[in-house]
């Protein structure tokens, strides 16, 4: 089994890999909510963090816990927790960032049995001089519940491995990305998303194993597939693969991407130059920074543009979850962006589960569109 | 509950002066600058007081100006469709939509003349799905600089708040400094120090007038209530405003003392968890046929009003200002102003975190005497939303009745007020009230 079809099925059996992880290694397994959590104290821990994510099914089990209008992924997650599919988790994480998971874990922390729950204050200024300092105090109150949880001390030493391993992964992973700017990318936009999301799920030592194996496939990997036009897919949450596999079919490859499940979750690398608290803290301070913490279009907009140049996107796929009010403020000023520098857009709303016939013809229509604006 | 007494009741003596002030506030936005005020956008939530160390200022609270657009559909509804034709979605704070459509529109609602044009905007940041992204949007298009305070530490239970109030300090006194910069005005500490002074005094007084109706019968109606708010909400800096609420304090400690009520058929007392939908506020006179009435809504209990809940007595008592408090310094300095200013915000009941804040609904229930509380969906706002259902579930856990209808407080697009009628007296009906037949 390659790589690639390794993560499709840990993707496919995520619940039985953390089971059996846990059976394997004797060990504990920690949820967390959002990708402002820290996995690295989590990792040092001696626990494996999983990525709480939603099945897209739909689903009533939220009905009497999250309002109608909380974006569809928050409410795919709790439906997860209510449904006792993560009944194996011994702990569950979040860091402050959004009303919306915000109320996933609020529920999740009165209604599903997960024996640990730790709430992290992540400062939500992170241009604010003031935010590193306080996030060092609030991982010091997040190692102090787990070590008591865990009886296992986290060391210096622990979270300097965690680190290492992280950056590693963040590093193959990106090598991975160098690989889509080809002419003809060995890669899928659909695998590279099966990638990502099962970093978020798996043991990164065992997964660097694999992208390592990845990166030796990929220089001669020959996909048998029109890849046609070259497309950014940026926006909230998603890892909705069956849809971009569907698009992907219809003559384009998503070659960057920009969102919780893709770039933005593990493009910058923890820099060592302090402590390994100072230096993790800082990490998630200044990190490819998500709608839901800033106040500034820029430092995402600038990021943004600099990868759809360099990966020569033709078009872009602005999509968002249903409600997802932090990424709705960005919309319109993100298509002016686009705009500005001639990379057409196409705007869609997601939710637990999608028309996929509709979405289909828009994808068509926009795909045509763009083929005669190259002619 | 049902009783067929028929209370006196009188129009309240200090209304008039009220409305008079609270148009005052607004005016000076439009004028503000020619008198040399500084015009500040903010969050109703914000310690604005501290920005009388740069000298006159006139500040924007975004929300109940949001909130009086609402009120008004005729303008209201042009406003977010111009809102809308920008490219912004029509499902995120309703507030926010009725302010930025009119000022894209540049027709500022109270004088019909032109959007006010601020000087920057400064904020505390307590909703991710508002306050410093929608100042955003107003400091691109209006080209001013903008700064925000994160201190929504309601949502931190586990670690280390002494943490949390050193960061939000620390942020307040970089604010002074950037404040400094780009106004290039030198910040006066005491001119500061004095006007959150009066802040604090005030947020007791607004506390203290909320907490007055949970007499029976009721001094004054909810209606009345939101129209006196705004003084509380934005001018809570000034003395005119402690003494405006203490002559309404006092006025309505001699309506209890002389048993005159808001409602004179007063027989089932309902209240609230959220701001009331802003087009249809109707309601609140229909629901009185019923001999209902409304007696407070806990949002404005402790946003702009402060009181102090006695969690192991299960009572509600008037707020003390801080520096009054056991333990609490003098404020002497910036640094003084910056650290009581977040400490007393972190412990202010705006803060409670939402397993607490289940205690105070409980607490200002049977403070109120209340026989019901309604509740909003409200489609206009997420945070104030997201729990809602877990609210319900625990105040009907607790015995406590529910009446719950959805909509949008703040686009009257979005509310279906016949359906949200025939739910409300179902309800009643439920509870044994009948429409009073001779109103
Ligand atoms: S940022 Fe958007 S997608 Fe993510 S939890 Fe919030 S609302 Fe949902
Ligand atoms: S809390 Fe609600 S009303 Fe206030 S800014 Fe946020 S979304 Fe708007």
């Amino acid at each position: 089994m390659g790589a690639i079809e390794k993560f499709q099925e840990v993707l496919a059996t995520r619940h039985q890999y953390a089971q059996d992880w846990k059976k394997k290694h004797n060990g504990k397994v920690i949820g967390w909510l959002c990708s402002y959590s820290p996995v690295e104290i989590m990792y040092a821990s001696g626990m494996l963090p999983v990525r709480i994510l939603g099945s897209h099914e739909v689903q009533d089990v939220t009905d009497r816990y999250l309002f109608p209008t909380v974006c569809p992924f928050s409410r795919d997650a709790l439906a997860q927790g209510l449904k006792g599919r993560y009944n194996y988790l011994d702990g569950i994480t979040m860091a402050r960032t959004c009303s919306h998971v915000q109320g996933t874990y609020d529920n999740w922390k009165n209604y599903v049995p997960t024996p640990f729950k730790y709430y992290i204050w992540q400062p939500n200024h992170v241009q604010s001089p003031r935010a590193i300092p306080l996030m060092v105090r609030e991982y010091k109150g997040f190692i102090a519940a787990l070590e008591k949880f865990t009886g296992k001390k986290i060391t210096d030493e622990a979270l300097n491995k965690a680190i290492e391993l992280y950056n590693k992964n963040r590093r193959l992973m990106k090598q991975v990305y160098e690989f889509r700017k080809q002419e003809v990318p060995p890669i899928t936009g659909a695998e590279c998303m099966e990638m990502v999301v099962a970093s978020q799920l798996m043991d990164l030592a065992e997964h660097n194993k694999l992208l390592e194996e990845l990166l030796k496939e990929l220089p001669n990997r020959k996909l048998d597939r029109n890849h046609g036009l070259r497309l950014m897919m940026i926006g909230s949450e998603m890892d909705d693969i069956v849809f971009v596999r569907m698009m992907e079919e219809l003559g384009c490859t998503v070659v960057i991407d920009e969102h919780c499940t893709g770039s933005r979750y593990f493009w910058d690398e923890v820099k060592l130059e302090k402590d390994p608290l100072t230096d993790i803290a800082a990490r998630y301070v200044n990190r490819w920074v998500c709608p839901a913490v800033s106040a500034e279009f820029k430092p995402r907009f600038d990021r943004v543009l600099e990868h759809a140049k360099n990966w020569k996107v033709q078009g872009a796929l602005v999509y968002q979850q249903k409600f997802c009010d932090p990424h709705e403020f960005d919309i319109p000023h993100l298509i002016k962006m686009f705009k500005e520098n001639n990379i057409p857009t196409l705007v869609l709303e997601f939710d637990v589960t999608i028309p996929f016939g509709q979405f289909r013809t828009r994808i068509e229509a926009f795909l045509e569109m763009l083929e005669l604006e190259l002619v | 509950m049902t009783t067929g007494t028929k209370y006196k009741t009188a129009p309240l003596k200090c209304w008039q002066k009220g409305k008079e002030l609270r148009l005052e506030a607004y005016r000076d936005l439009a004028t503000g600058h020619e008198q040399g005020k500084l015009l500040v956008l903010g969050c109703a939530a914000t310690p604005y007081g501290m920005l009388a160390g740069l000298g006159d200022f006139v500040f924007l609270a975004g929300e109940p100006y949001g909130a009086s657009v609402a009120a008004d559909p005729p303008v209201s509804i042009p406003a977010m469709e111009t809102y809308e034709a920008k490219g912004y979605a029509r499902d995120m704070c309703g507030y926010m939509r009725n302010f930025l459509g009119t000022m894209f529109q540049d027709k500022y609602y109270f004088t019909g003349g032109p959007f006010p044009k601020f000087d920057f905007a400064w904020s505390v940041r307590h909703c991710p799905a508002g306050h410093p992204k929608w100042h955003q949007i107003v400091s691109e298009y209006q080209g001013i600089p903008m700064n925000y305070i994160d201190d929504e530490t309601m949502l931190a239970i586990d670690g280390d708040q002494e943490a949390r109030i050193e960061y939000v300090a620390g942020q307040y006194l970089d604010s002074i400094e950037w404040m400094e910069k780009i106004t290039k005005r030198k910040y006066d500490d005491e001119k500061g120090i004095e006007a959150m002074r009066n802040y604090f005094i005030n947020e007791a007084l607004w506390g203290e007038i909320n907490l007055l109706n949970g007499a029976i019968p009721a001094p004054i109606d909810i209606k009345s209530m939101f129209a006196l708010m705004p003084i509380s909400m934005l001018r809570r800096h000034e003395k005119v405003a402690i003494e405006f609420l203490t002559e309404l304090r006092d006025e309505l400690k001699d309506r209890i003392g002389s048993n005159i009520a808001a409602v004179p058929n007063e027989r089932y007392r309902m209240c609230m968890l959220t701001p009331p939908p802003w087009s249809f506020l109707k309601v609140f006179r229909y629901l009185e046929n019923f001999g209902v009435v409304f007696v407070g809504t806990y949002v404005y209990l402790i946003n702009s009003g402060e009181v102090k809940f006695l969690y192991d007595e299960g009572k509600v008592v008037p707020a003390t200002p801080p520096e009054k408090r056991p333990g609490w310094k003098t404020m002497k300095n910036r640094e003084d102003l910056c650290r009581t200013v977040a400490r007393w915000r972190a412990e202010h009941p705006f803060q409670s975190h939402l397993d607490t804040r289940k205690k105070e609904y409980v607490i200002m229930f049977k403070h109120w005497k209340a026989n019901a509380y309604l509740l909003l969906i409200n489609r206009g706002c997420v945070p104030m939303t997201t729990s809602m259902y877990d609210f319900q579930r625990d105040l009907n856990k607790q015995g406590i009745p529910t009446a719950m209808f959805e909509g949008n407080f703040a686009d009257c697009r979005d509310i279906d007020e016949t359906g949200v009628l025939d739910r409300l007296e179902t309800f009643l009906e439920g509870q044994g009230i009948q429409k009073i037949q001779e109103i």
